[in-house]
């Protein structure tokens, strides 16, 4: 169980520092199958709700959602490394300072059991997520920062899942499935509109 | 069998074994690739066939290339005496002793770099400026993960942390941070011991080279003390990794030496795999890849204050 939180961790820092696009993706493959696999393993009776959602989670974020980024950068025919706004270097050390961000504030909650790294790591989740999101430029690696922040708040979510019914969790995970795919077609038609996927394209307003 | 004699004895297994740590590096990568490689005990045959050779110096050089060899292997030797070989103790400890390794280590880089600089030639300076920038970013890493096992363990000494830290941290409920920190040793490993990620050790052009081109001058016996000490290196580090990971504290001592033999030529096996799955990292992603390191040493440092407030 820690352990998985630990793996999601160690995920979020390869996203901060992988340059490929593919690899990016696969890394949020990973981080979307642990983060299947800890309903399982959060709390103590496993009951069919837990079972549903570790399917549904892993169906979505392991499966479906990185099937879909691959069509959409194999459609756009990007393969080149990200160019982020920021360095892989200076991202690595604001990762390294959400970490410590993270463990502070979660060590000022009482709510929580001291061992449970749950509240840590969701918020380092949503942290980097959050970094990912802002430096880099490619819209597709914007979509994984977003999924990544997403992927934060459900295991915020988790430990709650005694207590939110199953079918809300369901509406959340087609909410941010449906999200994905819009965004992928949005990617799809920015690279069509100006060759390339940089958001960067996109503050500047004219007639083409 | 007192302390003394077991750490003694540990000591001797380490020299004797540790350019054969290099030979099943060796071996594994060739295997993995396909291909038959050389014996694993090819090193040994180098370093006698070095030995028996004459050495040639350039003209340029003063008594600082002469001297780096001699300097390197020292300190490697030095190294292996405050590092707990057998798991328990060793020869010297004091509260303090990971600094003392880690600049025992920087003193004989600093003669390397210093001989290579001696020589003239622009690629060994070239060579000179990657390895200590490259160290540089190493003993961050090596800091967070020794900061770590202190926390831990509130041991100020190599023997004290080293002794069984998995044992103690799982007592805490911190045993993630100590795979995290064999992990990150692992990978500092094979940074500082110029292995694959980082440096090729099998690399024939000068551009890329790091460690490798800072040597091309020495020859004869002085370039068989550089690589033999640089095989006590990897071996002097791989003990570290693998006292974290199997604590022998409570082995006897035959056991524990036997332990620490086994462990090496895994350790050996490892970096060959590394090598056989990876290519060498383009120099700019080097520090990146050292920020990862030094990253997961931070978060296992994290973890531990966590659990220790």
């Amino acid at each position: 169980m820690q352990l998985l939180l630990l793996l999601v961790v160690v995920t979020d820092f390869a996203v901060l520092g992988t340059s490929r696009l593919s690899a990016c993706i696969r890394w949020m493959a990973v981080q979307g199958a642990i983060l299947g696999l800890l309903p399982l393993a959060y709390g103590g009776a496993i009951t069919a709700h837990a079972y549903g959602l570790a399917a549904g989670t892993i169906l979505v974020k392991a499966v479906l959602l990185p099937w879909f980024l691959k069509w959409a950068i194999r459609e756009a025919a990007i393969r080149r490394e990200v160019e982020p706004r920021v360095g892989y270097m200076a991202s690595m050390l604001f990762g390294a300072a959400a970490l410590g961000a993270a463990f502070g504030i979660a060590s000022t909650t009482r709510a929580f059991p001291r061992h449970d790294l749950i509240v840590p790591v969701a918020l380092v989740t949503v942290m980097i997520g959050l970094v990912v999101l802002i430096t880099r430029t490619k819209a597709i690696t914007q979509v994984v920062g977003y999924i990544m922040l997403e992927n934060g708040v459900y295991l915020f979510g988790l430990t709650l899942s005694r207590r939110v019914p199953f079918l809300v969790e369901v509406g959340v995970l087609l909410d941010v499935f449906v999200g994905i795919f819009i965004m992928g077609i949005v990617v799809f038609h920015i690279n069509r509109e100006f060759d390339s996927i940089s958001a960067a394209n996109l503050s500047e307003l004219r007639e083409a | 069998m007192n302390t003394t004699l077991s750490a003694a004895a540990a000591l001797g297994v380490v020299i004797v074994l540790a350019p054969g740590v290099i030979g099943v590096a060796a071996r594994t990568r060739a295997a993995l690739t396909h291909r038959r490689g050389t014996p694993v005990l090819q090193l040994y045959f180098d370093l006698f066939k070095l030995l028996r050779r004459g050495a040639v110096f350039s003209d340029a050089t003063t008594w600082v290339f002469r001297f780096a060899p001699v300097a390197v292997v020292v300190t490697a030797i030095l190294a292996a005496l405050v590092v707990p070989l057998d798991g328990r103790a060793s020869l010297f400890r004091f509260a303090g002793d990971p600094v003392a390794l880690a600049y025992t280590f920087a003193f004989g880089r600093f003669f390397l770099v210093l001989a290579a600089l001696d020589t003239g030639s622009s690629f060994e300076g070239m060579g000179a400026s990657r390895e200590v920038t490259f160290a540089s970013l190493v003993e961050v890493g090596l800091f967070l993960s020794f900061a770590t096992l202190a926390v831990l363990t509130h041991e100020l000494s190599l023997s004290g942390m080293l002794e069984a830290p998995l044992a103690r941290a799982s007592a805490s409920g911190s045993a993630p941070a100590v795979a995290m920190i064999a992990g990150s040793f692992f990978a500092l490993l094979l940074a500082e011991c110029a292995r694959v990620p980082v440096d090729d050790p099998a690399t024939h052009l000068e551009l890329t080279m790091i460690h490798e081109v800072m040597v091309l001058d020495h020859s004869g016996p002085d370039l068989a003390l550089i690589l033999y000490a640089g095989a006590l290196k990897l071996s002097v580090l791989g003990a570290v990794v693998i006292s974290v990971l199997v604590p022998r504290a409570n082995l006897p001592p035959a056991v524990a030496i036997a332990v620490l033999a086994g462990g090496l030529l895994l350790v050996g096996v490892g970096v060959g795999i590394v090598e056989a799955s990876m290519a060498r990292l383009r120099l700019p992603k080097v520090p990146l890849y050292l920020a990862g390191a030094s990253a997961l040493a931070l978060f296992s440092l994290i973890l531990a204050l966590w659990s220790a407030a």
